[in-house]
């Protein structure tokens, strides 16, 4: 068997992604890192900035249940998320506001329900690794389904999200446009859902979040255009998966956390850069 | 005679027909037995107090709503059969979108132009023409690159009509449109909305509680107050004393005395 020539990559990359699983993380983390700004643009300026937070929390519950049954946390929880997501945006969209208090009651449940199930399961001690990922045990599986995940994300809102920009700019327009807001406001949140379960294993459930958020938060103060707050969201989102990873290798630290260090850390610096311009 | 896009403006086709057109909120009659005509290439406003219903006959003419009696033809048909729904320009009440706000006023017309070649099209010359023509139409072309949070509330009005006319509308609608808007702006909205109806031929139905410098600009006035109050040219209601423009705040105070 020539195990280097399954190593994909295991001979071009330099230090420190010359081992397979590193190079896994940088894969999984590269998808995480040009999807969540993407689906993050479209949340922060509708002022659901923290969706993908109170999603995770969902995503938690999911984690439970299959950790209970006996059956794969990926899907269980990309369905439990998918389907709680849907739900969210209902409330939401009745409520005409950010139907703060209802989306609580789902949110806090689903974090509750993920500990007591967890709990049940025996398996309190895996808690950490999707709370906080566990971006550098990530298998060959797990990988191939966060990269799938990353192309259908991209791939859905390259079809959509022109519509999607219309109904950001006015929604009443869109609509009367012929636009169906509902279906497309219904698409963003499951693209949400699915960033929210593929970040599980990378930066994790608490912190998969930042990652929509951060770097959009930079892009914004450098770019003048939507189409540039993507594209320099994105790279931001990579930029800080990259240094993050190596970071977290010379100082040893804990990947998702330091990912996400680093995403903070280029938001503060772009907000002064912008300022000052 | 052929305006801008083609459209045959003076044969007075009728763009908006309303006809005979009630409609409740439970028990609560708010419109009743309305009926009126909006022809091609007519500048008209649609006036009346707080609470007369116009938002109400908004969301009816849109297709928003669906009427307890009477119809709505919009453009040729139900307004819920419209296809070519870029036919169709519409600018809704709105807030000033926040300074940071990030898209330029280009990728907000483009928008515009997006609903009438279709959300996937490839945008061709001809639309980068239209896009631009429709910014010149507002006097926005010199700020196309700024960001749209970045322009005073008038300068964001107007962008949203260039996203409206982007789209070559045969009916503009605009709801509110001049609300909190200072004089100046006024005029430069009153200029683009004359632009477009002598230009482009488009009819152009004005939703507002007050009509200040558009005042001049208008063909028929239509007057609210749950049902059609007053239909006619604006000189048949400044003969009755009432004016119209900014000299003054005679209409907003008459059609409150409606009440």
């Amino acid at each position: 068997m020539n195990t280097v020539g399954l190593r994909f990559g295991a001979l071009l990359l330099p230090w420190p992604f010359e081992r397979e699983y590193l190079q896994l993380a940088l894969v999984a983390g590269l998808v995480v890192g040009i999807c969540a700004p993407i689906i993050g643009a479209y949340l922060v300026q509708r002022n659901l900035s923290l969706m993908g937070d109170g999603l995770g929390h969902l995503a938690f519950a999911g984690v439970g249940l299959a950790l209970l049954t006996d059956t794969s946390p990926l899907w269980v929880a990309l369905a439990v998320t998918i389907v709680g997501a849907l739900i969210v945006e209902r409330i939401r969209a009745r409520s005409k506001s950010s139907g703060d208090l209802a989306l609580s009651l789902v949110f806090y449940s689903g974090l509750a329900m993920g500990s007591v199930l967890l709990g049940r399961a025996g398996a309190g001690a895996k808690a950490s690794s999707y709370l906080f990922g566990s971006l550098l045990s990530i298998d060959r599986t797990e990988t191939l389904v966060v990269v799938v995940s990353g192309v259908v994300i991209v791939a859905v809102m390259a079809v959509i999200g022109r519509s999607l920009f219309a109904v950001l700019v006015d929604e009443e327009a869109a609509a009367v446009g012929g636009l169906p807001v509902r279906t497309l406001n219904d698409v963003l949140m499951v693209l949400t859902a699915i960033t929210v379960v593929v970040g599980m294993r990378t930066v994790g459930i608490l912190l998969v979040s930042a990652l929509m958020v951060l770097p959009v938060g930079a892009s914004k103060a450098l770019t003048t255009s939507f189409r540039s707050l993507l594209v320099v969201g994105s790279a931001f989102g990579v930029g800080s998966v990259v240094a993050g990873l190596v970071l977290s290798r010379v100082v040893d630290t804990f990947a998702g956390g330091t990912i996400v260090l680093v995403a903070s850390a280029a938001f503060l610096l772009a907000s002064l850069v912008g300022r000052s311009r | 005679m052929l305006g801008h896009f083609g459209i045959d403006y003076h044969s007075r086709i009728a763009v908006l027909q309303v006809a005979n057109l009630s409609f409740s909120y439970g028990a609560t009659p708010v419109l009743d037995a309305i009926s009126f005509s909006v022809e091609a290439g007519e500048f008209a406003a649609l006036v009346g107090p707080n609470g007369s219903g116009k938002s109400t006959l908004l969301k009816l003419v849109l297709g928003l709503l669906t009427p307890n009696t009477g119809t709505v033809s919009l453009l040729g048909g139900a307004p819920t059969e419209l296809r070519q729904r870029g036919r169709l320009g519409y600018v809704a009440q709105r807030q000033a979108l926040p300074k940071d706000f990030p898209c330029t006023v280009e990728e907000v017309v483009t928008a515009g132009r997006l609903n009438r070649i279709g959300w996937r099209a490839r945008m061709r010359a001809g639309d980068r023409f239209e896009v631009d023509h429709a910014l010149e139409s507002v006097s926005l072309l010199g700020l196309r690159k700024r960001r749209i949070g970045e322009l005073s509330g008038g300068q964001q009005q107007r962008a949203f009509i260039a996203k409206a006319l982007a789209s070559q509308p045969e009916l503009l609608i605009l709801d509110e449109p001049i609300a909190g808007v200072d004089a100046q702006s006024q005029d430069e909205f009153a200029t683009a909305l004359t632009h477009l109806r002598d230009e482009h031929g488009a009819a152009i139905v004005l939703v507002s509680h007050e009509l200040g410098a558009v005042a001049h600009a208008l063909d028929r006035v239509l007057v609210l107050k749950r049902t059609i109050v007053f239909n006619g040219a604006p000189e048949g209601l400044t003969a009755q004393g009432i004016s119209l423009g900014i000299h003054g705040h005679d209409l907003p105070v008459w059609l409150e005395g409606l009440r």
